[in-house]
């Protein structure tokens, strides 16, 4: 298992260099400028937008651009965006927490509903139950989220005024009050992405629980005179989860891009707004480093899914 | 008995010493007595230097942070509620007869936020960050003909400029002037600007410090102690949070009322016009001021057949309209006569709510703007008289209804940014112009790209046959009519399409208007001038301007007092004045 992990973390530097490489040429393909802000105004004419240019070092080539940029990223330095000035990993660090504190929440309720439900949904297979569940879980996922996220905003924040909808990044968590602050204005895009994934994660243990159901080894355990809440939780679902742990593994780098539709409805600061926020203006730098973050998340977790797969599965074994 | 105290009460507090009389506030206020401000930008202020903006955004964050000398008001004239405590005119023997030489006297015993003392070396250091060709200063065309800027005395700043500048305000006002602390900048003069941490938490004299900034976020501020009003400013803090839409920022100022000012508004007028009565939490606040939204016509060829000649200008003589339809002034004219900028403004633009139907292309300060170009044919929508103005000129109307004249049809490409309000405003120019015997075909690009010198979409390349935005000025038209239409500013190859002059008209007789208002300083002259470059530009049908859009459209809390935007200067000019 060691050689295994540590011959994937050697493959895993070329793929990344290789990504870094395509997101690099993309970019500079790409007709975006970071002085397109300034539109067609007169009062930053021809010369200043030229001298802005050279200043940024947008005058190299981009295969010029690249090298220095990978020379940086070796020793640790992200380098500065073009629109703030400021050190790229300060913005990421800024806005990480929000993410997490929603997306990444987001995905824990989302699981946290999925499991009974799922489970419910399978045992009580073709029931009016499973029926009904079965049916929120499709609206879950078909129904947009913008569309979910304006519906709660003019229920909860401009019809009875119970919600903020206007996140507010600068909230330090320190006491039960800012706890309840916290919790007030994140439960809508919590509530909006969390049914999104509970949608998701719902189908994927009750068709996975199905599978398990009609085994050999169930029939078995409820022949030995087994409780039937003991043979589904201890037996059919733990084996279920062995696939399902897996993808939720393969998820996780998702909640790092965060949800970007959602960020914009409810003005959260998370890294999926500052991604093409900063794609749009053609700030390059900020890109590049959310991008090679992603990729390294996603290798990475790419690795521990397998990993996970094989420590949970006695009969898979790597070599 | 109550009346008689409301007005005892009325009488004591006019009878009060109060500070110094400010623009709008009803009463004197004590500072810090307010709690939180909330101010909401779409758009987030990235940056808090003005002198590196990439926006609106970024200058109106750093206005509560820093100031100039004096900010521009609402005719297009200074207003000394900078650092200068007064302002300089011929009269006053500020400005020297020739125009060229401003003494400027600044306030005395200001202190920067970090409690040292502000001079005038601070003004002549920010000059020379500025203007520095290496900073490349986002704001760095204030800079041009400025030959020097000095600190005569600690209180004193001479600016001169190399020739005589009739606009003689254009370096140390409004929003292109925000006055920096030499001591904390000094490291970030030249190349060095692209990475210098003081953007990040400027200092400076203005009626707030920075208290967190998160770039992309939120800037929240507290009031300066060291700030020369000591009633002032009246909120202790502040909280500038960008992000989002248009329409969810006046959501929270017309409905839930999380935001005391939402800026820039722009939602169609059919949904913001019902938010904005109905609501009881905030008022549209909106001023006029050079923002003209306007058709452009390409007078080169844009021809994609032409390759590497497309959209150039001819080589021998540029003043020659290449263009194999539009170079036909006749054409040119009855495509203004079909075009319906009434129903435009009606329907899309709120009738007066966000824009007002206009035919002039520079529609401010006032006595600029011309009042002879309502009666131009060209500026009555008349689609018989377009009709006859292409039938007479030979054009023939084909079996489709689209008119030819050897073996040319006129066939036409009409682009703009994506925009809800812009393609419905497309829908109905392309409607009109079809009667006439036009063949439109609409083309809509991302903002982002649409205003970029690299992209064969864009504005500048100009690679259609017509385009449509907006744009606006300073006080001074001069850079204004420079910029977008002389000889010099043509954009072609060789500059990289990164010159104004994007519909590459070129005319010896507009050149001379602009030569003129160059040097004119008379200012009654110069209004002539200025609307005789805006007469000929209509008559020669070289821009169809179509609505005069409202410069600020903010959604301002009822209780907030104060709030009285300019055209020509940040939104956040006054900010110090406001109070609940």
């Amino acid at each position: 298992m060691g050689r295994y992990i540590t011959r994937r973390l050697i493959i895993a530097i070329p793929t990344l260099l290789a990504i870094t490489f395509v997101v690099y040429v993309i970019l500079a393909l790409a007709p975006l400028d970071p002085l397109s802000q300034f539109g067609a105004d007169p009062r930053v004419p021809p010369e200043a937008r030229e001298a802005i240019r050279k200043s940024l070092g947008l005058d190299e080539p981009w295969y010029v651009r690249y090298v220095l940029w990978l020379g940086g990223l070796l020793r640790g330095d992200f380098g500065y965006s073009f629109m703030s000035h400021s050190p790229v990993i300060e913005l990421i660090q800024q806005r990480l927490p929000n993410t997490l504190a929603v997306v990444g929440v987001a995905y824990i309720v989302g699981l946290v509903i999925a499991l009974p439900v799922g489970m419910i949904s399978a045992v009580r297979r073709n029931s009016f139950l499973d029926h009904s569940i079965s049916t929120v879980t499709y609206a879950g996922f078909s129904v947009p989220t913008f569309f979910t996220g304006l519906v709660l905003i003019i229920v909860f924040a401009v019809k009875l005024h119970w919600l903020p909808f206007i996140y507010n990044s600068n909230l330090k968590v320190t006491d039960l009050q800012s706890l309840g602050e916290q919790l007030r204005q994140s439960i809508m895009p919590i509530t909006v992405l969390g049914l999104f994934d509970a949608a998701i994660f719902t189908r994927y243990i009750r068709s996975e629980m199905l599978e398990h159901l009609p085994l050999d080894y169930v029939r078995t355990a409820r022949s030995k005179g087994i409780n039937e809440r003991v043979v589904v939780i201890r037996h059919v679902l733990r084996n279920s989860l062995i696939p399902v742990v897996t993808l939720v593994a393969l998820g996780i780098p998702g909640v790092f891009g965060g949800a970007i539709v959602t960020e914009q409805i409810f003005h959260v600061p998370g890294i999926g707004e500052l991604l093409v926020r900063s794609i749009l203006l053609g700030d390059t730098p900020v890109v590049t480093a959310v991008l090679f973050i992603f990729a390294v998340l996603v290798v990475l977790f790419n690795l521990v899914a397998d990993v996970l797969y094989g420590v949970l599965d006695p009969r898979i074994r790597y070599s | 008995m109550g009346v008689a105290m409301l007005v005892a009460a009325a009488c004591g507090q006019t009878a009060a010493p109060s500070a110094a009389p400010s623009v709008a506030t009803a009463k004197p206020a004590a500072r810090g007595q307010g709690g939180d401000l909330k101010i909401l930008y779409w758009q987030a202020p990235t940056i808090l230097n003005a002198h590196q903006a990439t926006g609106t955004k970024d200058a109106d964050a750093s206005r509560l942070i820093n100031e100039p000398m004096a900010s521009f008001g609402k005719d297009g004239l200074p207003v000394a509620n900078g650092l200068a405590s007064e302002i300089p005119t011929p009269t006053n023997g500020g400005v020297t007869p020739d125009f060229k030489t401003v003494t400027w006297k600044l306030r005395t015993g200001v202190k920067w936020s970090d409690g040292s003392a502000f001079s005038a070396d601070d003004v002549a250091f920010t000059y020379k960050y500025q203007c520095d060709p290496a900073t490349a200063a986002s704001t760095s065309t204030y800079c041009d003909g400025v030959a020097s800027v000095v600190a005569k005395d600690p209180n004193t700043v001479v600016v001169t400029y190399k020739d005589t500048n009739p606009f003689y305000y254009q370096w140390g006002v409004g929003g292109g002037s925000l006055i920096y602390q030499a001591a904390q900048y000094k490291n970030c003069v030249g190349a060095a600007a692209k990475n210098c941490t003081a953007d990040q938490k400027p200092i400076g004299t203005g009626p707030y410090k920075v208290d967190t900034f998160k770039p992309g976020d939120t800037v929240t501020y507290t009031l300066n102690e060291n700030y020369r009003d000591p009633n002032k400013p009246f909120f202790k803090t502040v909280t500038f949070k960008g992000g989002g839409d248009a329409p969810g920022a006046a959501r929270a100022a017309f409905q839930t009322g999380e935001a005391d000012y939402a800026w820039n508004l722009q939602v169609d007028a059919g949904v913001l016009k019902p938010m904005a009565t109905a609501s009881t939490l905030a008022n549209l606040v909106t001023v006029y001021g050079s923002s003209v939204e306007r058709i452009l016509i390409n007078f080169s060829n844009p021809a994609a057949s032409l390759g590497d000649k497309r959209g150039e200008p001819d080589a021998r003589d540029p003043t020659k309209a290449t263009h194999p339809f539009f170079s036909d002034l006749a054409v040119r004219r009855a495509l203004a006569m079909a075009t319906d900028r009434a129903t435009v403004a009606t329907q899309f633009y709120g009738d007066g709510l966000t824009g007002k139907p206009t035919c002039n292309v520079l529609t401010a300060p006032e006595p600029m703007n011309s009042k002879t170009s309502a009666n131009f044919d060209v500026c009555k929508f008349d689609l018989a008289a377009a009709n006859a103005e292409l039938d007479k000129a030979g054009w023939v109307k084909g079996s489709d209804g689209v008119r030819s004249k050897g073996g040319v049809r006129l066939e036409a490409t009409y682009q703009t940014t994506i925009n809800a309000v812009r393609q419905k405003v497309q829908d109905v120019m392309k409607s009109n112009w079809e009667k006439i015997g036009f063949k439109i075909t609409l083309k809509s690009v991302d903002a982002a790209v649409f205003f970029t010198n690299t992209s064969p979409d864009g504005a500048n390349h100009f690679w259609a046959d017509i385009e449509m935005y907006t744009n606006s000025g300073d006080p001074d038209p001069t850079s204004y009519f420079n910029g977008g239409w002389s000889c010099g500013q043509v954009a072609s190859k060789a500059n990289n399409w990164q010159s104004g002059n994007y519909s590459r008209y070129c005319s010896k007789d507009f050149d001379a208007i602009i030569a003129n208002l160059k040097k004119e300083t008379d200012q009654s002259k110069r209004n002539a001038l200025a609307v005789q470059a805006n007469d000929l530009l209509l008559q020669q049908v070289v821009v169809i301007p179509i609505v005069n859009r409202t410069f600020a459209t903010s959604g301002v809390s009822k209780t907030l007092k104060g709030v009285d935007p300019t055209p020509w200067d940040s939104e956040m000019w006054n900010m110090a004045d406001w109070s609940k």
